[in-house]
């Protein structure tokens, strides 16, 4: 903070050009940086809304048309299912893979040997990458390769498991490998909120008799609360996302069952040249982000001030 | 007298096995559910490394999911220089490469943009840097779909389309509002006064820099270059969109490769395939898990 009366302060009077240069330095390194960022955040985001109003096919055109677009996208079907499997696949996704990861960060935290390697173990899923999952997860669904496959002939002849191949539950293959990909990073996040809950606390229920369950029940996770929020906040940007699991995995089909909303973007602006329908639904994706993420930040600016004034 | 004091033995011992039988029980039942667990998570990655040596007849007669019955390094060789995607054979080695080519000056580009951009947010505040620097944290928000059309514009008026290049580009802007927030963050907590007595020193802008901001700034440089490099090798959308054939990075040949219906899928050469392009990011995950996880939680929070 100090460093404002330094910089501003320096008098007005001539000065050897190299003083001069060396107070602009922090502007010059950092002008480049703020211009790009600029223009990718405001230009980028600008010209896309542009794009969304106007009568673009094949190529970006710039007839204003208004809402139109937005109007057949809300009408176009494969849309609406899009849509509706954003909802299905954040709910399932956000609620699965928080539990998973609480149950993990709880197990691990209960002073295990081997520590680091069991949350190596479930933790790895996050460095390689949805097409990898995707990939692999769409050959483990194969019914006639893959787990189906290997449950009959263990000698179940009747087991059935062909989720991925049903119009009706690829969306469930979808978020079963959603799950398995991220609810060692919710660990990581729980574990680490856990591990920095003042031991005091969990001392005096101790003293006063509490059972491990209850001590988390009454002291610890009520004392993590803000760090579900976090995780939930995260889980519902990456599922607003979602495109390259999607791609590596059912490629949004059977038919187009499993189409989400950055697949369909893909498609219209690629495949389709209409760049403007797209377009709108690009915008769409950013709407559904600033749903989340701006009540969010101002709940967390707010709780930053709160705890600041009684500090 | 003596047999009170047996009989409170007796009792004690009683509730100690008592105990112990019940923390058995506890520890049964947590190492139990880790082990099912760890197996949910190992078993795809298992299958995937045994396929990849065991001989494709076998896998289609016994499934992907089975003991090995054969072995075989043939699959490795043919997924790296000779498999057949799209009418080239040349495996994956030359998407492998692009994907080197683009990730590793993409990721030293934007590390050291952000370095130098978050030591003048924390140490070189001016008014409205606070401003700034929130406008630029926007950028982590922001979904790739939004930036396709105006990169898809700006790369063909650079001439850089379907090129390595372009994607440099594009990870380098996309990748500094990450940097940057990430070492802001870490360069706060390097005390005012040690930058204050360096200027009475008269050490300036670049001297601090090296002096003391660099020697201290091992860990967050590792963490932001884990997060880059993991983050750019394993993106697909640009990748997909922007090249095409050979130009392509490796996610997006995988899905080209996993794609190309021949009649018999060989798994055993896309298990192989699939190996390859996620060994750079795990290698790196086995050896720096530490900074990995730490930018993770790092990431999260702010």
């Amino acid at each position: 903070m100090s460093n404002h009366d330094l910089i501003l302060s320096t008098p007005a009077v001539a000065r050897p050009w190299r003083e001069r240069l060396g107070s602009a330095m922090p502007l010059l390194v950092l002008g480049p940086s703020l211009l790009a960022s600029f223009v990718y955040v405001f230009v980028f985001t600008g010209w896309t809304l542009y794009i969304s109003l106007s009568n673009s096919s094949l190529l970006p055109t710039y007839g204003f048309v208004g809402l139109d677009n937005y109007a057949s996208l809300w009408a176009n079907r494969r849309w609406n299912i899009a849509y509706n499997n954003l909802f299905l696949f954040s709910g399932f996704y956000i609620v699965g893979s928080m539990t998973v990861g609480l149950l993990l960060a709880i197990l691990i935290d209960q002073r295990v040997r081997g520590e680091a390697v069991w949350r190596t173990i479930f933790l790895y899923p996050l460095a390689v990458s949805f097409i990898v999952t995707g990939t692999v997860w769409s050959w483990l669904y194969n019914p006639t390769d893959g787990i189906q496959a290997m449950v009959r002939g263990l000698g179940w002849t009747n087991f059935s498991f062909a989720l991925a191949s049903d119009r009706r539950y690829a969306i469930y293959a979808v978020i079963i490998t959603g799950v398995w990909q991220s609810s060692g990073f919710a660990m990581a996040l729980f574990l680490a909120g856990l591990r920095s809950v003042d031991s005091d606390l969990i001392k005096a229920a101790q003293i006063d008799g509490a059972s491990t369950f209850r001590i988390y029940r009454k002291v610890l996770l009520p004392t993590i609360a803000p760090i579900f929020l976090a995780v939930a906040v995260i889980q519902i940007q990456f599922a607003i996302k979602t495109f390259d699991l999607v791609a590596a995995l059912t490629k949004g089909g059977p038919g187009i069952s499993t189409t989400f909303p950055a697949i369909y973007v893909y498609d219209l602006m690629f495949q389709r040249g209409q760049i403007g329908e797209g377009a709108a639904a690009a915008i769409m994706m950013l709407a559904a982000l600033a749903v989340v993420l701006v009540p969010y930040s101002f709940w967390v600016v707010w709780r930053r001030r709160k705890e600041a004034g009684h500090g | 007298m003596a047999d009170d004091v047996s009989l409170d033995q007796m009792h004690d011992r009683h509730a100690a096995t008592v105990a112990a039988r019940r923390h058995f029980l506890t520890r049964f039942v947590i190492y139990g559910l880790l082990v099912i667990f760890a197996a949910i998570y190992l078993v795809p990655l298992l299958v995937v490394v045994l396929n990849s040596f065991r001989d494709q007849q076998e896998i289609a007669r016994n499934g992907l999911i089975s003991l090995p019955r054969s072995f075989r390094l043939e699959a490795w060789g043919q997924a790296w220089s000779t498999y057949c995607i799209g009418g080239t054979c040349e495996g994956m080695q030359r998407n492998f490469y692009n994907s080197l080519k683009m990730t590793i000056p993409a990721t030293i580009i934007s590390t050291v943009v952000g370095a130098m951009n978050g030591y003048i947010l924390s140490k070189w505040r001016f008014k409205g840097s606070e401003a700034l620097f929130t406008c630029m944290l926007l950028g982590v928000f922001i979904p790739g779909q939004i930036s396709l059309m105006p990169w898809a514009f700006i790369l063909g008026n650079l001439g850089l389309s379907n090129s390595t290049y372009g994607l440099i580009v594009i990870h380098v802007i996309q990748g500094i509002s990450f940097t940057t927030l990430f070492c802001r963050n870490y360069y706060v907590s390097i005390p005012d006064d040690l930058i204050k007595a360096a200027r009475i020193d008269g050490a300036g802008f670049w001297r601090i820099f090296r002096k003391i901001i660099l020697p201290l700034s091992s860990p967050i440089l590792i963490v932001t270059v884990i997060w880059q490099f993991t983050g750019i090798w394993n993106e697909y959308l640009f990748g997909v969109v922007f090249t095409s054939g050979q130009q392509q990075p490796i996610t997006a040949a995988l899905v080209a490769l996993t794609a190309s219906g021949t009649n018999v899928r060989a798994y055993d050469v896309m298990s192989a395939a699939v190996l390859i392009g996620a060994l750079p990011p795990l290698l790196i995950y086995l050896f720096g898990g530490k900074y990995f996880v730490r930018g993770l939680t790092q990431g999260a929070i702010k």
